[in-house]
C-alpha cells in the first residue's frame, strides 16, 4: 500500500520539504565487506563503443524528414525597448519558412521574470525573434533581414552598482532578488568577536564563468496530430516535459522528451530553455520537425554562466585556532533573469565547528546573461573565500593549515543539530597529507617559487525521492533495466546495470538499460546535485531485488523445489535439491513469452541524520616571478562519497571536477565590455578551458566506505564534490608559493605580478 | 650564368556557384558525388549531406577539435575547409575506423581506459590521435600530448585520453607484429 510521508531533503545547499510516497519494504543496504561482484569494480562504460565510433545519437545529431533549421535573432543591446520589428523583408527569403516573434506567438510567462519574446531585452543575446528555414545558412542570411527598432534604456552590469539606489532597474521591481538578502544566523556574532583573540577578515571575487559544455545546448521539435516529440540536450528530460506541457497548454501524456546521449552539461541543462519552446512553437506553425541548435557564441551568451561574486568574510579566533565567530556577506550576479541562486554560504556555515555564524547573501540582477546553476553552484565560490581566509588566519596564529582544520572539525550539522550519518573528512585529511607528502615543501630553487596549499570540501549528494525503476526480465534470461533519468557522461547507465546485475544474480552482458524517454521512461530527478546514482541507484536495485523474487517463485514452482533452497548467480539458478545449476533461459522457456517485471521506487532520506559527502585536495605549484605564470604541479585528491560502485569511471569524474576547478583557478573568466555589455571572449578562442597541456599529475582515491544510512546502495554523489575545493587549493599554494595572498579569481599572470608588487 | 626567367604557371580557376555544385568526396573509402553550395563547410556536408554525424560541430570555427577528420591523411577541423575544397580528396571519419562491427585498437583503448565521459569529443580525439599513430607509432609522452592540444574535452579526460593513446600505440604494434608473424607462417 503507498503510505504518503513528509520529508526534508538538502539539494545545492538548501533544504526543501517535500511530500512523498512509499511503497513496499525497504531494502537493508549491502554489508559493507559483503562479497559484490559487480558494485565495486571498474567496469568500463556499457555504452563506450557508440560513443567511440561516432554512432550515438546526441541531440545535435537528430535529423528528422522535411526537418527545418531554427536560428535566434538576440538583443544587441544590453537594455532597451523593443518599439518594432519588421519581418517582411525576412519572410520574402526563399527558403524562409516563419519568422516568429512577439507579433505571432503566445505571450508565454518565462520564470515569472520574462515572456518568450518580451518587448523588453535586458541583455546582449536576449531573444528577440526566430528565423525557421530550409537550411541554417538561409536562417542566418534571414536573421539579417530583420529589423528591429530599439530605444536603447539605461543598464548596469556590475552588482555592487546595481544595488545603489539610483541604478538602472533591470525588472520594474527592483534589482534585488525577492527584494532581500538570504540571510542565515546562529549564535550571537557579537559575542563571537568579543571571544576571538585574532580576527581575520578579507574581500573575495570570483568571475563569470561559461560552461562551454561541448554540446551546444539545442532541440529537436516533432509535432504527430497534437502529440509534441522533443528531442533535447537536458540535464532533465521529465522537467523540461512539465515545462512544455505548461507553457503550451498540453497534458502530459502528449508530450514527449527524448535524450539518449549528451555532450555535458554542469548544470547549464537542468531547464527547459527558450529554445525549445520556440522549436515547438515553430514546427506547430509550419507542420515541419524543427532543429534549433545553439551555436558557441549564442552558448557563451544565452546559456547560463556560473555567476561572478563579492565575498565580504570575517572569522575570529582564539589562540588556539578554536573559531568563535564567522560573518560572509555576499554578492551573487545574477544576471537578467535567475530561477535557483547558488548558495556560497554553504560552506562557511557548515564547514568548520563554529557557535556564532552569520551568512547574508543579495543576488542582485544585471544587465549581463543569465545565471544557471554550474557544478557545484555556490560552493566553489564560497570554499575559495573561506578557505583561503581560513590559510590566513593559520599564518596569523602560527599553525599549520591542516592543523588549524582539525582543530575546527565539526562532528555533527550544525544547520540542523542533526549528527552526520557518515563523515570521513579527517580520513581524506590524514590519507591525502600522506599520500601528497604535506607538510613538508621542497625548497624552491632557482627563480621559481613552490608552493603547497590544500582544501576541504562539504557537498549534500545525497539524492532524493521520488524516483521509479522497472526491470523486465526477457524469456532468454537477459534483462532491461527502465527508468527516466539521463546520462550525462557519468556513466549512469553502466553503474545501474552494475547494480540490477548485483541483485539480480545475472552476468553484466545480460543486461541493457533504457534512460532519456519521457513517454517510456519512469520519473527519474534532474542529473545535478551530484544525485543521479543516490536517487535512481537505489530504485534501479529495489525493481532488481523485485524482479529476483519472482523469479524465485517461479522457478521453485517450474523446478519443483523449495523456494528458499534457490540461489541466483551468473545467471543461472542453484539449490542443494538440483542435480546442476540451471539457466534462468531453461527455467523460463517452457512458459513462452512470460515476462518478470520488478518494480523499484526511491526511499525517503532519513530524517534524524544529515547525508553529506567530504573531501580535501592538495596542490603543489610553482610560480615564475619574472612571467607571473603559475603551473600547477600535481593535485591529491582524497574523497567520501559513501560506497564507491565503479572506481574507473568514478575517478574520470574526480579528474573532470579536478581539471575544470584549475581552469576556474587559473584561466577562465567571461570578459565584458563595460561600455555595451558585450561579451568579448564568447568563444572558445578567447575563452581559455584547460586543454591536456594543462593538466597536472592528479591522484586521486576515495575513503570507499559505505553509508548505511544514506540509502540501499550506501553511495553518494560525487560528480561536483571534486570541483569545490580546487580553486582554493590552488590559491592556497600560490599564497605559499609568493608569501602574498590574492583575493580574486582567476589567478592571472598580471594578478601575480601586482600581487609582486611588479606591475 | 645566365637563368632563363621562369614561365608564370598558368593558374587553373574553377568558378563554382551560385547556387549548388557537384563534387566528388571520397570517404572512408567510397567515392559521394554530392551537391553543395560553395560556402558549405565540409562538416555541415558529412553531417547533413552524408548522414555521417560522427564528427561533431561543437564550434564551428576551428577551435576546439571536435570535427576532426582526416583529408589525404592529415588531420583538420572539418568545419574550417569548404566542402568543394575538397573535391577529388580522400577522407577518413570516425566511421571508417571499425571494421566489420570489429573496434579499432584506438577505440577499443579508449573504451579500456574510460578515455572519454560525455564522448562528444571523443571522435575527434581518436581521429587525432589516428593521425599521430599513422605517422608515428611509437609517440612519446609529449609527442602525445602536442599532437592533441588541438582537441578540447570539457569533462577533463586528459589524462585518461593520453593513456589510452599510448595503450593503442601498443595494441597497433601488437597486431602489427602478428601480422608479420601470421604473414611468414603462411
Amino acid at each position: 500500500m503507498p503510505k504518503v510521508i513528509k520529508t526534508k531533503t538538502e539539494f545545492e545547499g538548501r533544504t526543501l520539504e517535500e511530500y512523498v510516497v512509499v511503497e513496499g519494504e525497504g531494502l537493508e543496504p549491502w554489508e559493507p565487506h559483503a562479497p559484490l561482484k559487480f558494485v565495486g569494480k571498474g567496469i568500463s562504460r556499457i555504452d563506450g563503443p557508440e560513443r567511440a565510433t561516432g554512432k550515438a545519437l546526441y541531440t545535435c545529431d537528430v535529423q528528422l524528414p522535411g526537418m527545418l533549421y531554427g536560428k535566434i535573432l538576440r538583443s544587441p543591446h544590453p537594455h532597451a525597448k523593443i518599439k518594432k520589428i519588421d519581418t517582411h523583408r525576412a519572410e520574402k527569403l526563399p527558403g524562409v519558412r516563419a519568422v516568429l516573434s512577439s507579433h505571432n506567438t503566445p505571450k508565454i510567462s518565462f520564470r515569472r521574470q520574462t515572456f518568450l519574446f518580451d518587448e523588453i531585452v535586458r541583455y546582449v543575446g536576449d531573444e528577440v525573434a526566430c528565423v525557421i528555414a530550409d537550411s541554417e545558412e538561409i536562417a542566418q542570411d534571414a536573421l539579417e533581414l530583420i529589423e528591429v527598432e530599439y530605444e536603447p534604456l539605461p543598464f548596469v552590469l556590475d552588482p555592487e552598482e546595481a544595488l545603489q539606489p539610483d541604478a538602472p532597474k533591470v525588472h520594474s521591481w527592483g534589482n534585488l532578488l525577492n527584494g532581500e538578502p538570504e540571510v542565515y544566523e546562529r549564535g550571537d556574532l557579537n559575542r563571537g568577536w568579543a571571544e576571538a583573540h585574532v580576527i581575520v577578515e578579507g574581500t573575495f571575487r570570483t568571475q563569470c564563468a561559461l560552461h562551454n559544455c561541448m554540446e551546444p545546448h539545442g532541440s529537436v521539435a516533432l509535432w504527430e496530430g497534437d502529440t509534441l516529440t522533443v528531442w533535447d540536450s537536458t540535464q532533465h528530460i521529465f522537467g523540461v516535459r512539465e515545462g512544455l506541457a505548461r507553457l503550451l497548454g498540453l497534458p502530459l501524456h502528449k508530450v514527449r522528451v527524448i535524450k539518449k546521449y549528451m555532450g555535458g552539461g554542469f548544470g547549464s541543462k537542468n531547464n527547459l530553455g527558450k529554445y525549445t519552446v520556440i522549436a515547438a512553437l515553430g514546427a506547430k506553425v509550419t507542420g515541419r520537425p524543427v532543429k534549433i541548435i545553439l551555436d558557441r557564441h549564442e552558448e557563451n551568451l544565452a546559456a547560463g554562466n556560473r555567476p561572478s561574486s563579492v565575498q565580504h568574510l570575517k572569522i575570529g579566533a582564539k589562540h588556539d585556532g578554536t573559531l568563535t565567530a564567522l560573518e560572509l556577506k555576499a554578492l551573487v550576479a545574477a544576471g537578467a533573469y535567475c530561477l535557483w541562486p547558488p548558495s556560497l554560504g554553504g560552506p562557511a556555515r557548515e564547514l568548520y565547528l563554529c557557535p556564532n555564524v552569520k551568512t547574508a547573501q543579495y543576488t542582485v540582477f544585471t544587465n549581463t546573461g543569465p545565471l544557471s546553476a554550474f557544478r557545484a553552484p555556490g560552493y566553489v565560490e564560497g570554499t575559495f573565500a573561506l578557505e583561503s581566509l581560513m590559510d590566513e588566519l593559520a599564518k596569523k596564529l602560527a599553525l599549520d593549515p591542516l592543523e588549524l582544520r582539525l582543530k575546527n572539525y565539526a562532528e555533527f550539522d550544525q544547520t540542523t543539530g542533526r549528527p552526520y550519518s557518515t563523515k570521513g573528512l579527517r580520513e581524506c585529511y590524514e590519507r591525502g597529507a600522506k599520500l601528497f607528502g604535506w607538510p613538508k615543501r621542497p625548497e624552491s630553487s632557482g627563480r621559481f617559487r613552490r608552493g603547497f596549499g590544500m582544501a576541504s570540501q562539504i557537498w549534500s549528494g545525497n539524492g532524493m525521492p521520488p524516483a521509479y525503476a522497472l526491470v523486465k526480465i526477457n524469456p532468454d534470461g537477459s534483462a532491461t533495466v527502465i527508468t527516466g533519468t539521463q546520462d550525462i557522461g557519468t556513466g549512469t547507465k553502466t553503474v545501474l546495470a552494475q547494480i540490477a546485475a548485483e541483485e539480480l544474480g545475472f552476468p553484466m552482458e545480460k543486461i541493457s538499460v533504457e534512460i532519456g524517454d519521457t513517454q517510456t521512461g519512469l520519473y527519474a530527478p534532474l542529473s545535478a546535485g551530484s544525485m543521479t546514482v543516490a536517487s535512481v541507484g537505489p530504485a534501479v536495485r529495489m525493481a532488481a531485488h523485485d524482479a529476483r523474487q519472482q523469479l524465485l517463485e517461479v522457478a521453485a514452482q517450474v523446478l519443483e523445489v523449495p523456494r528458499e533452497s534457490l540461489t541466483i548467480s551468473d545467471g543461472r539458478l542453484k539449490s542443494p535439491a538440483l542435480k546442476e545449476p540451471i539457466t534462468v533461459q531453461e527455467v523460463l522457456k517452457n512458459l513462452e513469452n512470460f515476462m518478470i517485471i520488478g518494480r523499484g521506487a526511491r526511499e525517503p532520506n532519513p530524517q534524524d541524520v544529515t547525508v553529506n559527502t567530504f573531501g580535501a585536495q592538495f596542490a603543489e605549484v610553482t610560480v615564475d616571478p619574472e612571467t607571473g605564470a603559475v603551473k600547477v604541479e600535481r593535485i591529491v585528491a582524497l574523497h567520501d562519497s559513501g560506497r564507491v560502485i565503479n572506481p574507473l569511471t568514478l575517478s574520470s569524474q574526480v579528474e573532470g571536477g579536478i581539471i575544470q576547478g584549475l581552469g576556474y583557478a587559473l584561466y577562465e573568466q567571461r570578459v565584458m565590455d563595460r561600455n555595451t555589455g558585450i561579451v568579448v571572449n564568447g568563444n572558445l578562442e578567447h575563452y581559455k578551458i584547460p586543454t591536456v597541456l594543462d593538466v597536472p599529475e592528479i591522484l586521486c582515491d576515495m575513503i570507499d566506505r559505505p553509508d548505511l544510512r544514506a540509502n540501499n546502495l550506501g553511495a553518494k554523489g560525487v560528480g561536483e564534490p571534486p570541483i569545490i575545493p580546487t580553486a582554493a587549493a590552488i590559491a592556497n599554494a600560490v599564497a605559499d608559493a609568493l608569501g602574498v595572498r590574492i583575493f580574486e579569481l582567476p589567478i592571472t599572470r598580471d594578478r601575480v605580478l601586482k600581487a609582486l608588487g611588479k606591475e | 650564368m645566365a637563368t632563363k626567367a621562369a614561365r608564370p604557371k598558368r593558374l587553373k580557376v574553377t568558378v563554382r556557384g551560385p547556387g549548388k555544385t557537384q563534387i566528388q568526396l571520397i570517404v572512408n573509402g567510397q567515392a559521394h558525388e554530392v551537391l553543395v553550395e560553395p560556402r558549405r563547410t565540409l562538416l555541415d556536408t558529412l553531417r547533413k549531406d552524408l548522414g555521417l554525424t560522427g564528427a561533431k560541430n561543437a564550434c564551428d570555427e576551428g577551435t576546439c577539435g571536435a570535427c576532426t577528420v582526416l583529408l589525404d591523411g592529415k588531420p583538420i577541423y572539418a568545419c574550417m575547409a569548404l566542402a568543394i575544397e575538397c573535391d577529388g580528396r580522400s577522407l577518413e571519419t570516425i566511421e571508417g575506423l571499425a571494421q566489420a562491427g570489429k573496434l579499432h585498437p584506438i577505440q577499443q583503448a579508449f573504451i579500456e581506459e574510460d578515455a572519454l565521459q560525455c564522448g562528444f569529443c571523443t571522435p575527434g580525439q581518436i581521429m587525432a590521435v589516428k593521425a599521430l599513430l599513422d605517422s608515428n607509432p611509437k609517440p612519446t609522452l609529449d609527442e602525445v600530448k602536442r599532437a592533441l592540444s588541438g582537441n578540447l574535452c570539457r569533462c577533463g579526460a586528459y589524462l585518461k585520453i593520453v593513456k589510452a593513446a599510448l595503450r593503442a600505440a601498443e595494441l597497433l604494434e601488437k597486431a602489427q607484429g602478428d601480422t608479420y608473424a601470421q604473414s611468414h607462417k603462411d
